[in-house]
């Protein structure tokens, strides 16, 4: 079974965390490490979403909040809370950022035949930043797509709010 | 890595060596005749052929021997340095460069034609009035190895014949025992009767490319011809071997990889520094202190190890000048100081493409050709002058030229045509000029393909902003113009000094700061907004950065403010508490980040948190627009 997945291209390793009680998935291929909360230093001027900075092993990294970014209230951070450090492409250079998760669960597959592609109705988020539902435990959970996500943030889109 | 391929060395060394000879060449153009130029110009030739044949450019090596054969006879004053053959020495070199870096598209027509035009240049009558014979008695000594470098000694004593005539005594003194005996070493020395016509240096010149490293003795016996030359062996010998006994080649990159390991090692060291602080073990606090006497130490050294004279760079634009002055008929001097100044190696290949611009607006907008220089009754000559110094913590390039100067008229009917400014505003020269920055701006007439594209001076001042310097614009109508670039001198580790403000914590750079003092209770209650410090006589604007930062916390009772400069203008910084000073190694933000106009960067403090440090050119420039927008109101 497995090996059969991993064969398959469409087969997808993700890290689940949680956001305000819902799950999303990440591709495992664009995360570094999970870190413990640490202290932040607040950017005056900076899009609400990314106006953090921590210090990742000597390196200064932008820490975003997708729950603002998704249109979420913002909320105190839980004991779960985690940073999650990913890299992502933006408009084609590669970017260090780390991501707040309310809690991070699990590194798991998604299985080929589990995936499909975003519709484009019936979504709670906006489906720009979707690359592909995928079952996990009978439910759905949405894979996001980190690179387009901060892209479109560079390049001054607004964040879409929950439909 | 590609440090031991020989093709890659010879490229390097050859690219060097070219540097050289189009330097000694456009000396020689002001300086005809200068016998260190030319020797200089031969020497380069002499090894660009022999290496290239040693290496496999025979195509480079058969080229350049028909150019050194040239020199080689102004070397030995039959053919004068006349303007004609240096201009085709100078295609000449270019064409050997195209040789070593593209060989496969290099158009042998062309290599050719250049080759016709050395002959022709070269068979100019030659001016050397003959001299009366003298008699010098020579006593030399080859190195060791000399044969093994491929020195023949027999080919030099050949060479001293050919000057005139010789009586050769070999010297075997220092021969050892057969079984001690090197076969390919060099232990024999040579005494040398001459008789000849020429000059000492004539004789100083067959041994060249053996100067630097053997024992040579020149006594005059007989002195009937007059002898100007000093005594001294030539002074670019003794330049030329302690350069080659004193520096290595390093590969950038490792340069770069050194200067990250300091800045980490700096940012270990402040939290060492801040642990030891509040420890109570004398022996942790000794330590602390000489690990950051050793680091800091160690950055300088770093930082010094990458500075670079900035010559090398001024060296290339003269070419440019000379080529774009031919090519427009104008007639231009360029004038270099301070080439001396050392800058880091990385602003200095950052600066070589916004210079060449400004330098190309120079000759092309700045310098009126000569018919409309001599009706404003100046000089047909143009003249334009690179310099550079430092100045405190900065660096200052200036770029001026002896042309018509801005025209102001234009700028301002230029801007209000493109919207940048409203009809009727007024605008200092200043803030004038520094209109001809914004993007798409140009009052160039007509294009040329030399400037005038309509994109200039804006790719000028990103360029400067991303290595976060500023640019000033003077300019006198009829007199010429002066474009200043202020440049930081470090783009890895600054000094800094940290404020707090609400709870975050910035670093201002020291170089920025004038002074500290503290905010009073009356110029406190004065309006919350922007307003004025009376600092010995002078209004110098404040900007409240806790209100800049929307910070929502209370003041402290006791504020400080910074007084900062960028340019000719200063603000004064409001903030709640002066921390202290501070190492700062600078990392970039992210492109998440990089439109904020407020911070340059960022650092990592000594408890591992960050900090950002504020660009103070956008804070006085804000300082001031709303010192503007008051005075406009008012």
């Amino acid at each position: 079974m497995t090996v059969m997945a991993h064969a398959n291209d469409q087969a997808l390793v993700v890290l689940v965390l949680e956001l305000q009680n819902e799950s999303f998935a990440i591709e495992t291929r664009h995360v570094h490490e999970i870190l413990d909360p640490v202290p932040i230093t607040t950017v005056p001027g900076a899009d609400h979403a990314v106006d953090g900075l921590i210090n990742v092993r000597g390196r200064v990294v932008p820490l975003a909040d997708l729950r603002l970014i998704f249109g979420m209230p913002a909320q105190e951070e839980g004991r779960d809370a985690r940073i999650v450090v990913i890299e992502v492409p933006i408009d084609g250079d590669p970017t260090t950022i780390g991501i707040r998760a309310d809690k991070v669960n699990e590194v798991t597959e998604l299985a080929a035949a589990s995936l499909e592609h975003t519709p484009r109705i019936g979504l709670r988020w906006d489906p720009e930043y979707i690359t592909c539902i995928g079952k996990r435990n009978g439910a759905f959970i949405a894979v996001l797509d980190m690179g387009r996500i901060f892209s479109r943030l560079v390049n001054g889109a607004q964040p879409a709010a929950a439909a | 890595m590609s440090g031991n391929d020989p093709a890659q060395t010879y490229r390097q060394e050859a690219a060097d060596l070219l540097d050289q000879l189009e330097q000694a060449l456009l000396d020689l153009e002001h300086t005809p005749g200068d016998a260190d130029l030319i020797n200089t110009a031969f020497r380069a030739l002499h090894t660009i052929k022999g290496s290239g044949a040693m290496f496999g450019f025979d195509a480079v090596a058969a080229f350049t021997h028909h150019v050194e054969t040239a020199f080689d006879r102004v070397r030995k004053g039959e053919v004068a340095a006349s303007e004609p053959l240096i201009a085709v020495a100078l295609a000449a070199k270019d064409q050997i460069r195209r040789l070593i870096e593209r060989p496969d598209d290099v158009d042998g027509a062309e290599g050719a034609a250049i080759l016709d035009r050395l002959a022709a240049a070269l068979a100019a009558p030659a001016n050397t009035p003959p001299s009366a014979t003298t008699t010098w008695r020579l006593r030399f000594r080859l190195p060791r190895d000399a044969m093994a470098m491929g020195t023949n000694p027999l080919l030099l004593l050949d060479e001293l014949r050919s000057l005139g005539a010789c009586t050769v005594t070999a010297d075997t003194s220092a021969i050892p025992p057969l079984e001690m005996l090197d076969p390919t070493a060099c232990y024999v020395g040579w005494e040398v009767v001459l008789v000849t016509d020429q000059t000492r240096s004539a004789i100083e010149q067959v041994f060249l490319f053996v100067l630097d490293e053997m024992q040579l003795d020149i006594q005059q016996l007989s002195d009937r011809a007059p002898e100007a030359k000093p005594a001294a062996p030539p002074a670019h010998a003794d330049a030329a071997a302690a350069r080659t006994g004193s520096s290595i080649r390093v590969p950038a990159e490792r340069l770069d990889d050194l200067m990250d390991q300091v800045g980490e090692l700096v940012i270990a060291q402040s939290r060492l520094k801040q642990i030891a602080a509040s420890s109570r073990d004398i022996q942790v606090k000794a330590i602390a202190e000489e690990i950051e006497r050793l680091a800091l130490e160690l950055r300088d050294t770093t930082m010094g190890a990458r500075l670079v004279p900035i010559g090398q760079l001024f060296g290339r634009f003269r070419r440019l000048v000379h080529d774009l002055s031919h090519e427009l008929g104008k007639d231009i001097d360029l004038v270099l100081s301070g080439e001396d100044t050392e800058l880091d190696k990385t602003l200095i290949e950052r600066l070589a493409d916004p210079l060449i611009h400004l330098i190309r607006n120079a000759v092309d907008h700045g310098i009126e050709p000569p018919a409309q220089r001599e009706i404003a009754g100046k000089q047909g000559r143009g003249r334009i002058a690179l310099a550079a110094r430092h100045l405190g913590h900065e660096v200052l390039i200036s770029i001026g030229d002896d042309g018509g100067g801005l025209d102001r008229a234009l700028i301002r009917q230029r801007a209000e045509e493109q919207g940048l400014l409203a009809s009727g505003t007024y605008l200092g020269d200043g803030e004038l000029f520094q209109l001809i920055m914004q993007p798409g701006f140009s009052t160039a007439h007509e294009v040329t393909a030399v400037s005038g594209r309509g994109v200039g001076m804006d790719v000028v001042r990103r360029a400067i902003d991303s290595l976060r310097g500023n640019i000033d614009i003077a300019s006198q109508p009829g007199q010429g113009t002066e474009i200043t670039l202020r440049l930081p001198l470090t783009l890895a580790i600054i000094d800094g000094l940290l404020v707090r403000v609400g709870q975050g914590r910035y670093v201002i750079p020291l170089s920025a700061i004038e002074e500290c003092v503290e905010l009073s209770a009356e110029d406190d209650t004065r309006s919350r907004g922007h307003t004025f410090l009376n600092i010995r006589g002078s209004l110098v604007p404040f900007i409240r950065l806790r209100e800049v930062f929307a910070t929502g916390s209370e003041p402290d009772p006791f504020q400080k403010v910074v007084i900062v400069s960028a340019g000719e203008q200063r603000v004064g910084l409001v903030v709640d508490q002066v921390i202290g000073d501070h190492q700062t190694v600078i990392k970039s933000l992210s492109k998440l980040h990089a439109d904020l106009g407020a911070f340059s960067g960022a650092t990592i403090l000594g408890d591992g948190t960050v900090a950002l440090i504020l660009e103070v050119a956008h804070l006085v420039e804000h300082g001031q627009q709303h010192v503007d927008t008051r005075q406009a109101a008012e």
